[in-house]
């Protein structure tokens, strides 16, 4: 995808075929002989993970959609069957939960660690921008996905969820009754979330190409956040990535089996093993964890000025996200990696501890001692973006930064060292 | 010579391309591309509202109220919503008329909850208006409502005393056919 392919097909027929679709060059300039800085840590091995679950996602719920029935009077009792009567079907949903779980887990560490060293200023805007669409992606695929089984959780989980749409002005309750395809959440609504849960994975597949083609092109960050300056300070994808990355692949593959095969359903609500009941809410209503802070973020707003409630709460929900997708232009400092910036480090892990606890918010019923805190909370977390980030690079003096990357691994004698002679021991993040 | 001449007349013609002319069609063609666009988005948005046989299953339904003792209250469906039918008892009607509503989230009387002559019957689509949630029957301290999912208080007449709901539960359509029974809808 970027420089000139050293690639040379080795017979007559891959040859042939090189001269028509230079398909063996692209994939040996992007995955072989690419070259990645020499310091990356652990934290960049959630790339390959998180492709790694897309495609298990995908694999997993296309077996899953040939046993299921999307008609709401069957769904329930499909995945029933599922659970009992298909072989291995108790695995393969098993495996789809939790990797729904697992996948946004990655995904979170994934967009930490671009946050933590700057990932996303120049020249990688683009970049973070595909993956903030990956991720909005990724939350209506899993949302949608949760409605399917038809227990109670996914249906009223499913009318909430709609019900945010009725906060818009004038259009509100027609978008939302468009959304239904009904007067209530029923099986219209269920069979074309279906439709969607089914083609938007490949919709991020096509995002996850893109994304992957604009890193080829600004080249990875690494954890100086200094620009790559010469060879010295790369080594080739393959061995050096692709054996680290399969490393963290494997232990991360570790934790999910232990979640499907001893607590498949801790992550889960036990309410949804009971068939949805269009006239009786649960009594208490939670999202699965990993939208628990933004719930708590949606249900933290009070009337603003004209603003009511519960416009207020879906316009700071949803600009959740949309402050990540500014942190680029927001950021004002010049320094990518956090090491250097004393004072971004500390606001950064109080940032996670402000999500944490909006986490935990959320998953709790309200209190007003609750609604104080979830209001503080969303409170700092805006504060953190729109005022605190802005003004750090304008007050922060950066620590002294090494000359290059080969410099920060080898100690001042880079020189000394022939590259990519042997993997030099990196620093851990 | 003539070819010569034509030449230099069709040189001359396209200096003198007439921009306004070409702006018009541009606009024009582009305005009407837009339009045949729009005429091919909307069967795929079209398609998203309720059918035939949803609006079908949503038409008026009867409800006998005889059964209905003082003080409970009966859930039927219209259009696959809860709707509450409320038999108040002789002291929620006082205290539904003494109470304050200039003050309330939603202010309404007691009269525009209720219809003439039958101050005791309450009809209501028993959805919370915050998100759709269905209100728990006589919970919470003002003896109407309160919602699972966020804690929103109703008073015996629907009408939203705490938040977050912003407005009282909707009175649906509904008529009465006698004293005994009425049609939703
Ligand atoms: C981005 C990737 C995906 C994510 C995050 C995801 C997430 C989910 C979630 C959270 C559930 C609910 C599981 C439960 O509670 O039982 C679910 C169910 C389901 N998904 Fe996916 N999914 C993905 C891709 C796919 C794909 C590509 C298909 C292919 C058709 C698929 C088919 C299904 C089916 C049939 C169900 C219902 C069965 C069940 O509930 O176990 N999914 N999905
Ligand atoms: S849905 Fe009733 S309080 Fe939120």
């Amino acid at each position: 995808m970027s420089g000139q392919s050293t690639y040379v097909p080795k017979n007559a027929l891959a040859k042939w075929f090189e001269a028509r679709l230079p398909i063996g060059g692209l994939m040996h300039s992007s995955f072989i002989a690419y070259p990645t800085p020499r310091n990356l840590n652990y934290m960049w091995t959630f790339g390959g993970i998180l492709s790694f679950m897309l495609g298990a996602q995908i694999l997993t719920g296309i077996v899953l959609a040939m046993h299921y029935t999307p008609e709401s009077s069957l769904a329930f009792n499909s995945v029933e069957h599922i659970m009992r009567d298909v072989n291995g079907g108790w695995l393969l949903r098993y495996l789809h939960l939790n990797g729904a779980s697992l996948f946004f887990a990655a995904a979170y560490i994934h967009t930490a660690r671009g946050l933590y060293y700057g990932s996303y200023k120049s020249p990688r805007e683009v970049l973070w921008l595909l993956g903030i669409i990956i991720l909005l992606l990724m939350m209506a695929t899993a949302f949608m996905g949760y409605v399917l089984p038809w227990g109670q959780m996914s249906f009223w989980g499913a009318t909430v969820i709609t019900n945010l749409f009725s906060a818009i002005p004038i259009v509100g309750d027609t978008i939302v009754t468009y959304l239904w395809g009904g007067y209530a959440v029923g099986n219209p609504t269920l069979n074309r979330f279906y439709s969607l849960h089914y083609l938007l994975p490949f919709v991020i597949a096509g995002v996850v190409a893109l994304h992957v083609w604009a890193l080829h092109v600004a080249g990875q960050n690494n954890p100086t956040g200094i620009d790559v300056k010469s060879s010295k300070d790369t080594v080739p994808f393959t061995p050096y990535a692709t054996v680290k990355d399969a490393l963290g692949l494997v232990v991360f593959l570790l934790v999910y089996c232990w979640f499907v095969f001893y607590e498949p359903n801790i992550l889960g609500d036990a309410d949804n093993y009971i068939q949805a009941n269009p006239l009786k809410t649960p009594p208490h209503i939670v999202p699965e964890w990993y939208f628990l802070p933004f719930y708590a973020i949606l249900r933290s707003m009070p009337d603003i000025f004209f603003i009511p409630a519960k416009l207020a709460g879906v316009m700071a929900m949803f600009g959740a996200i949309l402050m990540l997708a500014l942190v680029p232009w927001l950021d004002t400092s010049r320094v990518r990696s956090a090491r250097f910036r004393p004072l971004y480090r500390p606001f950064f892990w109080v940032l996670i501890l402000v999500c944490i606890g909006l986490g935990y918010i959320g998953a709790k019923e309200v209190t007003p001692g609750r609604i104080v805190v979830g209001q503080i909370l969303t409170a700092y977390y805006y504060v953190h973006f729109l005022v605190i980030l802005p003004l750090l690079g304008l007050i922060e003096t950066p620590n002294d930064m090494p000359n290059s990357i080969s410099e920060s691994v080898l100690g001042g004698n880079a020189t000394a060292v022939p590259a990519g002679a042997h993997a030099a021991p990196e620093r851990k993040g | 010579m003539a070819t010569g001449a034509v030449t230099a007349q069709g040189a001359g013609t396209q200096e003198s391309v007439d921009q306004g002319k070409r702006d018009f069609l541009y606009i024009a063609t582009a305005a009407f591309g837009a339009v045949g666009a729009v005429a091919a988005i909307a069967p795929f948005i079209n398609q998203l509202a309720p059918d035939e046989e949803t609006i079908a299953a949503g038409a008026p339904i009867e409800v006998d109220l005889a059964p209905i003792a003082e003080g409970q209250i009966m859930h039927v469906v219209w259009r696959s919503k809860p709707i509450f039918v409320r038999h108040l008892t002789q002291k929620e009607v006082e205290e539904s008329k003494s109470a304050d509503w200039h003050e309330m989230i939603d202010p309404a009387p007691e009269q525009a909850r209720v219809k003439d002559g039958h101050d005791q019957w309450l009809v209501v689509i028993g959805i919370c208006t915050h998100l759709g949630c269905i209100p728990l029957d006589k919970e919470g301290p003002y003896g109407g409502w309160k919602c699972p999912c966020h804690g929103s208080l109703y008073d015996p007449l629907g009408r939203v005393r705490h938040g977050p709901a912003p407005a009282n539960l909707a009175v649906p359509p509904y008529a009465f056919l006698s004293d005994t029974k009425i049609r939703v809808g």
